[in-house]
């Protein structure tokens, strides 16, 4: 019986390569295109407003609403804004830990380096925001240090958000820098110096330009991730991000929020655009 | 690279066929889902079910959304060696959550406030009461019986559970002088001494507490219930309600989160409910409300709920739910419900049970002018009860209204 289905298999190419990827396929077009097809389409229903049950009537009173209303419009634009704020943060936070990992540290600092940068990620998510909120809190941390000082943290709010998402995302960013790094052979930066390059001059016109895509690359994880997240807002300030907004439209008026779901999908994927031009995908 | 164009489109055509085949899929099963669901879509669509007649052996189990503080372990227990129905509790923070909650069908009841229960019943979630399978139902308050809230077309479609208002609560050391107004959170004047240390609910019905605050302070609104308001008087709720933003601390979704902020220091006066306000107290922190023996009400009066334990129209376990419908509102348990929570009991012979032998009486159980002071949450209707106001504005308009003052 395996004998004859190896030589079924053996004799089509086809079959073998078909019966190879069904499995994963189907996974892909079912639960991750089909959901995003059901959120396509949910986009365009409505509900009643008595009951809140889904009238199924074609309708673009969502999309109406997300343009007209200008509170949508801040909220969007606030979250963009954010993620935007944190990529920069985080690309320059990221860099100098991660060329110092490639390029400086021996062996075993490179390990440990690793290591130290992936530990975060081993702790659950919502550990560390909800320490973060302990952190600014009145009591917390942060005012007992500048308390002496005469000054004040900034307690909960969007500077809190930039905080909580620049520390939670910092990995997503030293990894991509880090492996980037790694590939530019130290003998070109040698040979720069060779040619009488200040080091400001070998890291602009050298290292930068190699390193860039990588950079773009960590920039997708930061951005996309801050544009979605609605957990660390919730808990560290009463700003409405997109997530939030999804999340409180959910409970009552799920057509509203998977339009509102489209808004990050199109940004996300002009984001992908412009990385794709800035050489993001070339190597990485 | 004429390779590299022809696989090109040989990804855009798989991509295309997939979309596609997603969609006729998706049509399939919106087609089916909504003709099995389509009952509940009419106006005042009921329990497609109807009422249960006779009340059987229990299930073994019973699937339960309620507020915090309502299923805890001292009565369940009890209700579980009792009936042999074990009690699966899911904790909702907001009554949105909870209507949401009843439409996957996994529950079998629900302890509903009143801004819940006829958003519950127009979409069909829930089904009629047969209260003489309910022994106990005789000898509920009669002031919460057959209410707007929980009885639709004359028919009751849930047992009460208890009442009370939802409380302003401060830190004793940190607050000076004692508030007995809502002016500490309403009025941006006297609200801005506690700027960033306020606490608000995060919900809709919040608005209702501006209403409240301008129905006492600004007459010429002319307002008489806080969830029937004219657009403008909804209007001037609304801009009080985005004032009151510059000086919000914290607007809260979940008890845990504001146990949290009160505890840490960053919040300092703000809307709680009992739960919170016994919980931090018995922690030790500093923590008072408007005295008991006023109701806990400061002078405008207070937004609060008389809740109601509905019955899911898919339930899987009637029986059960039936059962600790008639338990919740036992004379013992009722009153260590009531006593545990805070709140006023629904059962009359629960007074005789409490253990503080003034419960009641403190709580104002038993008099129903007190709780004409008290606006027990409803849902917001664009029609306005009878002597109420031409046109109202509805919920829909209140969730709008409530994401543009969070801003």
């Amino acid at each position: 019986m395996g004998r004859r289905l190896a030589g079924l298999f053996y004799h089509r190419p086809k079959l073998q390569l078909g019966a190879l990827l069904a499995a994963p396929m189907a996974w892909l077009v079912l639960l991750y295109l089909g959901a995003l097809a059901i959120l396509l389409i949910t986009a365009f229903w409505t509900v009643n407003p008595l009951s809140g049950t889904v009238i199924k009537e074609f309708s673009l009173e969502n999309f109406e609403e997300l343009v007209n209303v200008p509170v949508y419009r801040e909220i969007v634009w606030r979250t963009v804004r954010t993620a935007v704020l944190v990529t920069l943060t985080d690309a320059i936070i990221a860099f100098p830990i991660a060329f110092y990992m490639a390029k400086v540290a021996g062996r075993r600092g490179k390990a440990i380096l690793v290591i130290a940068v992936l530990m975060p990620l081993w702790s659950s998510y919502l550990v560390k925001v909800l320490a973060w909120r302990e952190i600014i809190a009145e009591h917390g941390i942060i005012n007992w240090g500048l308390g002496p000082l005469g000054l004040h943290g900034p307690g909960e709010g969007l500077v809190a958000v930039w905080l909580v998402f620049t520390y939670l995302w910092l990995p997503y960013m030293v990894l991509p820098i880090f492996a980037g790094l790694e590939r530019i052979p130290n003998s070109l930066i040698s040979a720069s110096e060779d040619l009488g390059a200040s080091p400001f001059t070998t890291f602009r016109r050298v290292i930068l330009p190699l390193v860039f895509p990588a950079v773009v690359a960590g920039s997708i994880f930061t951005f996309s991730l801050t544009l979605g997240d609605y957990i660390a807002p919730k808990l560290v300030s009463n700003e409405q991000f997109i997530g939030t907004s999804i999340f409180a439209s959910i409970t009552n008026n799920q057509p509203f929020a998977a339009a509102f779901a489209l808004v990050p999908i199109v940004i996300v994927i002009a984001y992908l655009g412009v990385a794709r031009r800035l050489g993001a995908f070339e190597h990485v | 690279m004429r390779r590299d164009v022809h696989s090109a489109r040989t990804a855009w055509l798989i991509a295309a066929g997939l979309v596609a085949f997603m969609l006729v899929l998706a049509g399939c099963g919106g087609g089916s889902s909504s003709s099995t669901g389509g009952g509940g879509e009419g106006e005042g669509g009921g329990g497609a079910s109807g009422e249960l007649q006779k009340l059987g052996k229990g299930e073994g189990e019973v699937n339960l959304i309620s507020w915090a503080g309502y299923v805890e372990p001292e009565w369940v227990k009890p209700f579980e060696a009792k009936t042999g129905c074990k009690v699966n509790d899911k904790v909702a923070g907001t009554s949105d959550e909870m209507v949401q909650l009843m439409e996957t069908g996994q529950y079998d009841g629900v302890s509903a406030s009143g801004n819940a229960t006829a958003r519950l019943w127009a979409a069909g979630q829930v089904s009629p009461v047969n209260t003489a399978l309910v022994p106990n139902y005789k000898t509920v308050f009669a002031d919460l019986k057959e209410q707007p809230y929980n009885t639709f077309e004359g028919v009751p479609y849930g047992i009460p559970h208890g009442r009370g208002a939802n409380l302003l609560m401060w830190n004793s050391e940190k607050v000076k002088p004692a508030p007995d107004s809502w002016e500490i959170t309403m009025n941006p004047k006297v609200a801005a001494k506690y700027k960033g240390h306020i606490s608000q609910y995060d919900d809709p019905m919040s608005i209702a507490e501006g209403a409240i605050y301008l129905k006492a302070h600004d007459p010429k609104l002319g307002i008489e219930s806080p969830y029937e308001l004219t657009e403008e008087q909804f209007n001037a709720a609304v801009q009080l309600m985005k004032e009151q933003k510059a000086n919000v601390g914290e607007y809260w979704g979940s008890a845990e989160k504001q146990i949290a902020g009160f505890a840490n220091g960053s919040n300092l006066v703000g809307t709680t409910w009992q739960y919170q306000y016994f919980a931090l107290k018995g922690e030790g922190e500093p923590m008072a409300a408007s005295p008991a023996s006023q109701g806990f009400l400061p002078k405008e009066g207070a937004t609060g709920w008389s809740d109601t334990w509905m019955i899911s129209s898919k339930a899987k376990h009637p029986n059960c739910m039936y059962m600790w419908m008639n338990w919740i509102i036992e004379p013992k348990v009722n009153a260590e419900v009531a006593e545990f929570f805070g709140e006023a009991p629904a059962q009359e012979l629960a007074c005789e049970h409490t253990k503080n032998p003034n419960f009641c009486k403190e709580y104002h159980a038993e008099e129903p002018a007190f709780w004409k002071r008290v606006y027990y949450w409803q849902t917001p209707l664009a029609e306005c009860s009878e002597g109420g106001p031409e046109e109202c504005m509805d919920y829909n308009q209140w969730v709008r209204a409530w994401t543009e003052i969070k801003g």
